[in-house]
């Protein structure tokens, strides 16, 4: 599909290329941003919006009408979601915080509408995109690695938040140093042991998600390049994509639960 | 593949939208799910109360029923026993009265033959006289012979 006129390496390559937007010299310069920083990924921003905000509002809606009554099918679902999200923290977290389970919540539904991107063949909002005047478009915005260590670096901050809030500041560079051999000799051993612990959680929850997503979209683009005969291979792969969507966005969910539960328990 | 601004985007959005899920989502379905919970604990309860209500006044009923068929019987019995008591008194009355018109019949039957025997004895004593004073061919003095004739009426 769609390679006429492009060899299959080129129509891969614009298939994995962001929308992007830059500043350069005080002008802002659409997709010539290789290698500045002041990037905007537009279309993983637009659609991470979108769905989040659509996540948000449809919530919204059924948050506002929620009561004891007999519920329609939406907030039958809404209400099954907030169940098992709150499970899920119930077991895992043994503290008492009103932020976890919403957090669990938004990134739960959050990624996996994002990841759900990753079932719309992979050349259908590209081509409406270049009808209008879009010359790239990516369409899910979890095999942008900038937004999913955006995600991953802001749990980073809430586990760097809770441990010192538990600990204090000398119990978490107690923890940092002295762990796992408590002697004064060991402490910068115990240093990047420990720190190297620490920065592997957002790095691993962010690429775990990151590559997961991008190789299937990667998988999805090489089958499209087969012609008619990608049809039932795209179905098969389709519906195992199905369980990865929905277990990428648990793991990330699950995970974050765990970090932040580990952050505010004592050693 | 690089990293750019678009990572600060989508960590505001991310800080944003979980404090939005945390404020205006997350409370009003948490509230509604432990209503509708004790809603339907409380809708248990008041069922299984309601059973056992159930149960206790179908214990109670049996109870009145039970009671009733045992009174009825003990009206029965004590009906069938009066009535008994009433035909045994009536028999022992009929018999008590039959035998007393029998004795009544009896001794009016005796007076009547005793007044009919003393008045044939009477007569008989009269008419002996007469015959014995016809065969005296005098009057027989009553008076005189009162002792003899009261003898021979006493004889008869």
């Amino acid at each position: 599909m769609a390679t006429e006129g492009h060899s299959a390496g080129e129509y891969i390559q614009h298939h994995l290329q962001n929308l992007q937007i830059c500043r350069v010299e005080d002008q802002w310069v659409w997709n010539h941003c290789a290698g500045n920083f002041w990037t905007l990924n537009v279309d993983s921003m637009f659609f991470s919006l979108f769905l989040g905000a659509l996540f948000l509002l449809s919530f919204r809606q059924v948050a506002k009408k929620a009561n004891s009554g007999v519920p329609t099918r939406f907030q039958a679902l809404v209400e099954v979601l907030v169940e098992f999200v709150d499970g899920s923290v119930r077991d895992t977290f043994h503290g008492k915080s009103k932020l976890i389970a919403p957090l669990g919540l938004t990134i739960f539904v959050w990624v996996f509408l994002m990841n759900l991107m990753d079932l719309i063949p992979v050349d259908w909002l590209p081509l409406i995109g270049q009808w209008v005047g879009v010359p790239y478009l990516k369409v899910v915005p979890t095999t942008d690695v900038n937004v999913t260590f955006g995600m991953s670096i802001s749990v980073f901050v809430l586990i760097l938040y809770y441990s010192i809030k538990v600990k204090g500041v000398t119990g978490f560079a107690k923890e940092l140093t002295l762990q796992p051999f408590n002697h004064w000799a060991a402490i910068p051993f115990n240093l990047i042991l420990e720190g190297i612990s620490l920065i592997a959680k957002p790095i691993s929850l962010s690429l775990r998600l990151f590559g997961n997503l991008y190789a299937g979209e990667l998988i999805f683009i090489l089958i499209a390049l087969l012609g008619v005969y990608q049809l039932p291979l795209h179905f098969m792969w389709a519906v195992f994509h199905i369980l990865i969507i929905v277990l990428q966005a648990f793991i990330f969910m699950m995970l974050t639960i765990v970090y932040l539960s580990l952050a505010q328990e004592e050693h | 593949m690089d990293i750019n601004l678009t990572l600060i985007g989508q960590s505001i959005a991310f800080i944003v939208f979980v404090y939005f899920c945390m404020k205006y989502i997350w409370p009003p379905i948490m509230q509604a799910l432990e209503e509708r919970r004790q809603n339907v604990a409380d809708g248990i309860a008041a069922s299984d109360k309601a059973q056992t209500e159930l149960a206790a006044a179908t214990e109670k009923s049996e109870a009145i029923i039970e009671e009733a068929r045992t009174r009825a019987l003990e009206i029965m019995d004590q009906a069938n026993q009066r009535a008994n008591q009433v035909m045994a008194d009536a028999k022992s009355d009929a018999t008590v009265e039959g035998k007393r018109l029998v004795e009544a019949a009896h001794s009016e039957i005796e007076q009547e033959s005793n007044r009919a025997k003393d008045s044939l004895r009477g007569e008989i004593a009269s008419i002996a006289v007469a015959g014995a004073s016809k065969l005296l061919d005098r009057e027989v003095d009553e008076k005189t012979h009162a002792a003899l004739l009261d003898k021979l009426v006493a004889e008869l």
